[in-house]
């Protein structure tokens, strides 16, 4: 079964499922949306909230402009219409992490557009199935507080340092048809925001969280009654809402019940949606223009400024690493799937080429398989991270340059590199220093191998009456003799050169 | 546009404003008298005219990204921001237990 066709089997026969997503992301700011309080995430309670994020009478919001700004950049980066004419609502509605009694938002003049995002199915497959997923609008809107249920007996507490934090939200189009195919438009997404620096992409902390829009139709049929599943916060946990409010809409309908309408909520405990009752008069929301804030207007040279200040994005960087560096498919899209990699990718492509005199296409496959299995082995063996501040480009490319030149083989490189990492030490003084090296010194080698043929003048007989297989045992004998360490390129060499 | 009764109910509810039957009952024809007024002015045709959002023409101020910039919209006011709460404990409001 192929993802396009993902279906789920009632007894009535097969049901599509219909996915739409809103995207809350945290815009990366040091300070709140219309506020000066900081936005630092884990400080003790209300300890980051303005007179203004509080609600106190008289307290006008006044917009962060580099929140607007990464709106709009992100906007740009989904190939989106920005609106140069955007404006604030009132969303309103009551709830004990909301002083204000009601959200500023954007309902009628989102600050963006229609744009759309490439998705891969599976990032890491070059063959996987691409989809256009479009995006409906991106605006701009305060977050609420928190609220902590388990700490007194009767009370709920309430930590407004969230309150008044910036969010992007993005609307997708009902275009996603399977979990996977949601999961893949997250992680996508969330691959765009980190590169263009406008959200951390920090699900656990909360800094990206989706509702999920779910409905089943028969296949070709118009779309059925949706449900929203609030606030899922991993890619996984979207993945599974999808599945089960699938199926029990599958179900509901399948005993000739109705869809209703409604808001729900994910348990992942018991890994089950219910019906929040207490959001029912939630679609009155009241909205209205802001009247304390005007209309945002754009200048054709901020959006210019946004667009210039973008980076080069997953889709572009892909594309260039296996036309320009000739990288395999494979190697691009999994170094490009998230910006951090990409970067330190480059940072090591830069300081190997310039270590080995070389151009950077020279090395990129070089660099790419070290950084995406040979160092992340010996990584994970330590138990080190990537960011280990012993693992510098410099011995990183040092290591490499020996490789290149063959006087360290593969082998010795990670001996060598695990000793950078846990010592700090200069990894051509280990390779030194340690005997890590192997040798390429023809005479010392051709020396030996002499010595082997003579005292197995017979197999040497037997060899060159056409028993093949011997060629390993004389490789063998003359890397026991020269305890390892010969350059095994130039062994073959010099034996070929001998025996054929 | 009118409202009936059960609007305005309906609409105090949502403001989670407590009216009384004869406080509703009186309240109708006066929002009706207000909707009238508007409907008024809605005889006027502007089209083509763009809708005015300030008597003085204006633009947006925005902020610099700057935390604590200035003193007056600055968070490390909590002894502030709770001194009125009927509850504050351990530096967060307290309030009935809200839980889904």
């Amino acid at each position: 079964m192929t993802e396009s066709t993902y279906r789920i089997q009632g007894a009535t026969g097969d049901w599509e499922v219909v996915i739409g997503l809103e995207v809350h992301a945290q815009i990366t700011s040091n300070a709140k949306l219309f506020s000066g309080a900081s936005t630092e995430f884990g400080a003790e309670p209300n300890t980051q909230v303005s007179l203004v994020d509080a609600a106190m009478p008289g307290m006008l919001p006044v917009p962060n402009q580099e929140c607007v700004r990464q709106a709009v950049r992100t906007g740009l980066a989904l190939n989106a219409e920005i609106h140069k004419y955007s404006r604030f609502d009132r969303k309103n509605y009551f709830y004990a992490d909301l002083p204000q009694g009601y959200q500023i938002s954007q309902l009628y003049h989102p600050i963006v557009g229609e744009g759309v995002i490439e998705v891969a199915l599976d990032e890491k497959d070059p063959d996987s199935e691409v989809r256009q997923i479009g995006v409906e609008r991106i605006h701009i809107e305060q977050d609420a507080g928190k609220l902590m249920h388990d700490q007194h007996p009767t009370m709920s507490y309430v930590d407004l340092n969230r309150s008044g934090v910036a969010l992007m939200e993005i609307v997708s189009r009902p275009d996603m048809r399977s979990p996977v195919e949601a999961g893949a438009y997250v992680k996508k997404l969330r691959s765009i925001l980190r590169y263009v620096g406008s959200c951390d992409g920090n699900m656990e902390q909360g800094s990206m969280r989706a509702d999920v829009n779910v409905s089943v139709r028969k296949p070709g049929e118009e779309f059925g009654t949706r449900t929203e599943t609030k606030n899922v916060n991993s890619v996984r946990f979207v993945q599974q809402v999808i599945e089960i409010e699938a199926n029990r809409q599958v179900d509901v309908l399948e005993a000739g019940g109705e869809i209703v309408q409604e808001t729900r909520l994910y348990d992942p405990d018991r890994n089950e949606t219910r019906s929040m009752r207490s959001k029912e008069d939630a679609h009155d929301y009241r909205y209205f223009p802001d009247p304390d804030l005007l209309p945002l207007e754009l200048t054709d040279d901020f959006i210019a400024d946004c667009k210039a200040s973008l980076p080069e994005l997953p889709d572009a960087k892909r594309k260039r690493y296996e036309s320009e560096l000739g990288l395999t498919a494979y190697n691009a899209a999994v170094l490009t799937a998230e910006a951090e990699t990409a970067r330190a990718f480059e940072v090591l492509l830069k300081e190997t080429a310039a270590k080995q005199g070389k151009a950077d296409t020279e090395v990129a496959t070089q660099v790419a398989n070290w950084s995406l299995s040979i160092a992340p082995g010996v990584q994970k063996a330590l138990e080190v991270t990537a960011d280990h501040e012993n693992n510098t480009p410099a011995a990183n490319a040092a290591i490499l340059a020996m490789v290149s030149g063959g006087s360290v083989s593969g082998g010795q490189a990670k001996e060598i590199y695990e000793i950078v990492l846990k010592t700090g030490r200069d990894a051509e003084e280990i390779a030194d220093t340690e005997g890590l090296k192997q040798t390429s010194d023809t005479g010392a080698i051709e020396a030996e191998i002499e010595k082997i043929l003579e005292t197995n003048a017979d197999k040497v007989e037997q060899y060159k009456a056409g028993k093949d297989k011997l060629f390993g045992f004389f490789v063998g004998q003359t890397m026991k003799a020269m305890k390892g360490k010969a350059n095994p390129q130039i062994v073959n060499e010099l034996l070929r050169k001998k025996l054929d | 546009m009118s409202v009936d009764s059960k609007t305005v109910k309906k609409i105090a509810s949502l403001a989670r404003i407590h009216m009384d039957d004869a406080e509703v009952e009186a309240l109708v024809p006066e929002l009706n008298n207000i909707l009238g007024w508007v409907e008024q002015l809605g005889e006027v045709d502007v089209s083509g005219v763009e809708p005015m959002t300030a008597v003085i023409p204006n633009t947006l101020r925005m902020r610099d990204d700057i935390v604590d910039a200035d003193p007056l919209t600055a968070g490390g006011v909590r002894d502030k921001v709770l001194a009125n709460a009927p509850v504050a404990e351990h530096g967060f409001f307290g309030v009935p237990k809200v839980i889904e």
